[in-house]
């Protein structure tokens, strides 16, 4: 690092132009190391993996669409949503619905899916977010549940409680992706722009008004920042990611039922931003992970996962302030504080 | 009134709607306790109340007297509460409202689901106070429960009316809620007030659980909705507000019975859902309270 | 001294909580390359106006007049694009994020890019940045907080956090700053040295307008002071007349005079 100039110059005085490159280093490391993940996560279909683990795979990228979509609006805005799992489900049912009943081109599904839960955010964000305070969870659970029992009700579209069968796999002409293996590339892809875009985000001027209004929407003010429009933009791209994981979802399993979009999903989903380590990038990737893997892992105990996630989230928020993606950190000062 | 079989139907909608109002009116209550205190949502309030139920349940079916059984859940709930409040509130450093709403969704679903794992799934319930007498006024079919869960609802309030006028607990429970920095500064201990504020609020809930339950069964995932209507009542009423609780439970209450009894049973639980968006919309300081500006 | 514009006018402000009047018929003005400071006992409603002033309470009677215009049914962050800045008694940084972002979150008024072009990192967003984060270090030397640019402002202590907060404030390039207490709970050196700071900013064309207990500091820098004793005005005028005015002293008295 070198020397800071001198403290008395005017404004347009010397800069400290070493520490500026190296700041500036640092800020591209985040996008090449995010490319360079996702190009090794390429050829996982190629690799003569069953198409099991394959769609654990595709599982894995989806789920973390949800993660990190929820983790910026909860971690870095400081919204708390319960309806997660709602938009997703939106998104699913409407992709779905597209091919299976309206008959149209199955691509259409995913504009479609992030159009239909991005409305859906405006009409529950503008009345829930205009005030102080965490009503957006309260608002965001009720709406969930609307959406479960209208998934369940509405039997004509959704199939209800059987679920929305003879949906359209997407294709290329004749060559359909209805296989694991083929329908992995789309997901890879579509899983890497949403990071990308969320890294993005982050790193901008808007990342950092929004970090702002999560820690002090009054002192966010005062520097110009419109609370209320950046809560609502957040709350809307974030419901449009979950609603692009639907269509996704729909697609590669061809199938939507409406026990994944419950609010006990959307109320798990955040746990596993809490868990992964809300606020912090690499948290997503941690909390998908455990929101895959953990189901295959406790098969014996499936009943028992609910409590492992729930007592998990709070071990976790209580001494691991960075989620288990801060645990170095955590460990690092407990170690600080006993140790010295 | 008129005995006509319309006047009949009215009735009884209205009482089976103050009772509903009545449980929505706890459990308000419940919310705002803490609320005011933390600045958090309680998001285990729904699931205390299911406890209440459950545990009185599992107590009946061990042959405990039906009075009993409802005692032991609130006691118990009661002591969840204060736990829950010791062992996660307060050791917290920044006990900020996020972190605690987090806490609480986190202690949930633990709550949730050790309900499921030490009670089953199977829904529970037993009879009212009463048994399951039915009262016939004016061609009105009302159950006998729904005038306990009226009666004790009230008594309820009339206690926490007096505790929180009267007592010196009660007072700085108060004191702390207007003003942390200047009740700590005449030396109310600040943490105990929380504590309290998770008793009282468990209390409420266990309270709701016990005394609903052979009315509606109750089931270890029915936490969720009901907590969410509780929350809804709040908001109506003007979260943070004691009274408010009261009023935002009863029209809560009446509007969700009188909607499925003229329109459609479907739409029940759409209510609360549609009341909350429209508060948030046009009055969000509810009914009877008043918005909190937040002072720098 | 000429007469130079009005930058800041308030007219019959008033502002009530309940049953308390904390802020009654107010009115003066702040001209523009002033350095105007407000002082009076505690209670006397300093906050509060600065609180109306930047929009975080609404006045429940009265004008508030940047440049002129009416500002007092703006939200508050309408007034900052106006080139109004401010920091705040109870220190309000950003604890969770860097320094240098806190500083960087400042120039928000002064740019532009939504999120849109942040998400396609487009050449314009680029340039954008370079030019807020070149801007906030240049900013945080000034300050002499170059050194803990990277480190989380958690870190930072008491008197940097409220030099962090006036460089936050500064980075919009304001032309009206509100300094809440800037020299409370510093050592007589910081004070000093915040006082020299303040000075060399209304010299490039800065307005001041300050809130301050530390009598030395306010004597030294002020052009002009303003005294309020429960929520009213009780004087006005060059530091010197107002020290000596009875009015102020019998509104002190019992007070703490660390002048």
């Amino acid at each position: 690092m070198g020397k800071p100039s001198d403290a008395i110059d005017p404004i347009s005085g010397p800069v400290n132009t070493a520490a500026r490159d190296e700041r500036r280093r640092a800020l591209m490391g985040g996008r090449s190391l995010l490319l360079l993940i996702w190009l090794a996560l390429l050829p996982v279909p190629l690799l003569g993996f069953n198409d099991y683990v394959v769609s654990l795979g595709t599982s894995f990228l989806i789920n973390l669409i949800l993660i990190a979509s929820l983790n910026v609006l909860i971690g870095y805005c400081g919204q708390i949503s319960l309806g997660h799992a709602g938009f997703y489900g939106l998104g699913a049912y409407s992709a779905g619905i597209l091919s299976a009943k309206l008959g149209l081109n199955p691509w259409l599904g995913l504009p479609v899916a992030c159009l239909v839960s991005a409305s859906a955010a405006v009409v529950i964000g503008i009345p829930a977010l205009r005030i102080k305070g965490h009503y957006l969870a309260m608002a965001t659970l009720g709406f969930n549940a609307i959406l479960a029992v209208l998934f369940d009700q509405l039997v004509p579209w959704t199939g209800g409680p059987n679920g929305l069968l003879g949906v359209k796999p997407l294709a290329f002409g004749s060559f359909a992706l209805s296989s694991q293996a083929r329908i992995f590339p789309l997901v890879w892809l579509c899983s890497g722009l949403v990071m990308l875009t969320l890294l993005n985000l982050i790193q901008s001027r808007v990342g950092r008004a929004i970090r702002a209004i999560a820690t002090s929407e009054i002192a966010a003010g005062a520097l110009g920042i419109d609370a209320f429009r950046y809560k609502l933009i957040v709350f809307v791209l974030t419901a449009a990611m979950a609603g692009l994981a639907g269509s996704l979802y729909v697609e590669s399993n061809l199938y939507a039922s409406p026990e994944s979009f419950g609010f006990s999903s959307s109320i798990l989903l955040v746990a596993m931003v809490a868990l992964g380590g809300w606020g912090r990038y690499s948290g997503a990737f941690l909390g998908a992970l455990i929101y895959t893997g953990a189901p295959q892992l406790l098969l014996t105990f499936q009943d028992a996962q609910l409590l492992i996630f729930g007592a998990g989230m709070i071990a976790v928020l209580l001494f691991f302030p960075g989620g288990l993606a801060g645990a170095g950190d955590s460990i690092a000062r407990l170690r600080q504080r006993y140790w010295s | 009134m008129s005995a006509g079989s319309a006047g009949a139907t009215a009735l009884q909608l209205l009482f089976a709607g103050v009772g509903n109002g009545a449980i929505y009116a706890l459990i308000a209550l419940g919310f705002n306790v803490i609320f005011k205190s933390t600045g958090a949502l309680n998001f285990a309030q729904g699931e205390w109340v299911m406890l209440g139920g459950m545990i009185a349940a599992a107590a009946i079916a061990s042959h405990a007297a039906i009075w009993a059984g409802c005692l032991v859940a609130v006691v118990t709930v009661a002591a969840v509460g204060l736990l829950s409040e010791r062992l996660i509130v307060a050791p917290l450093k920044r006990p900020t409202p996020m972190l605690i709403t987090l806490l609480s969704i986190g202690l949930a679903i633990s709550t949730k689901s050790v309900v499921m794992l030490v009670l089953g799934k199977d829904p529970a319930g037993y009879p009212g106070f009463s048994g399951d007498a039915v009262l016939n006024v004016f061609g009105a079919r009302i159950p006998a429960q729904t005038l306990w869960i009226i009666g004790i609802t009230l008594a309820f309030i009339v206690i926490a009316h007096v505790f929180f006028e009267r007592t010196i607990l009660g007072k700085s429970l108060r004191a702390v809620a207007a003003d942390r920095d200047a009740a700590s500064l005449v030396g109310i201990n600040v943490q105990h007030s929380v504590m309290w504020s998770f008793v009282i609020g468990a209390l409420a809930g266990g309270v709701a659980g016990a005394i609903i339950t052979p009315q509606t069964f109750t089931s270890y995932d029915q936490g969720g909705l009901i907590g969410f209507k509780g929350f809804s009542a709040a908001m109506l009423g003007g979260i943070g507000s004691l009274y408010g609780a009261l009023v935002g439970g009863l029209v809560l209450g009446l509007l969700e019975t009188f909607a499925a009894g003229y329109v459609s049973s479907h739409f029940k639980d759409a209510v609360a859902f549609i009341v909350l968006l429209i508060i948030l919309f046009a009055l969000p300081s509810g009914l009877l309270g008043r918005s909190e500006a937040e002072r720098v | 001294m000429s007469e130079s514009a009005t930058l800041l006018d308030v007219r019959g402000l008033a502002c009530r909580f309940g049953g308390l009047q904390a802020i009654a018929d107010l009115d003066f003005g702040v001209r523009e390359g002033e350095i105007k400071a407000i002082i009076g006992p505690n209670g006397a409603g300093k906050t509060t106006l600065f609180n109306m002033i930047s929009g975080v309470i609404a006045p429940s009677a009265g004008q508030i007049l940047l440049s002129g215009e009416s500002i007092d049914r703006l939200p508050s962050f309408q007034r900052a694009g106006l080139g109004l800045s401010r920091t705040f008694q109870n220190l309000q940084i950003f604890k969770d994020m860097t320094v240098l972002e806190n500083v960087m979150v400042g120039r928000h008024a002064r740019s532009h890019c939504g999120t849109l072009q942040a998400v396609l990192r487009t050449s314009r967003s680029v340039s954008e940045e370079r030019e807020i984060r070149d801007r906030s270090i240049e900013l945080l030397a000034r300050l002499g907080l170059s050194e803990r640019a990277d480190e989380p402002a958690s870190s930072l202590s008491f008197g940097e956090s409220k030099l962090l907060e006036i460089a936050r404030a500064l980075a919009a390039s304001p032309r009206l700053l509100l300094l809440d207490e800037p020299a409370a709970g510093v050592s007589h050196n910081a004070a000093l040295r915040v006082g020299e700071l303040i000075r060399e900013l209304n010299r490039e064309g800065l307005t001041v307008l300050l809130v301050e207990h530390n009598m030395g500091l306010v004597m030294d820098i002020s052009h002009s002071v303003l005294v309020l004793d429960h929520g009213r005005k009780i004087a006005e005028g060059p530091p010197v007349a107002v020290r000596n005015d009875p009015a102020v002293l019998a509104a002190y008295l019992g007070e703490d005079d660390d002048a």
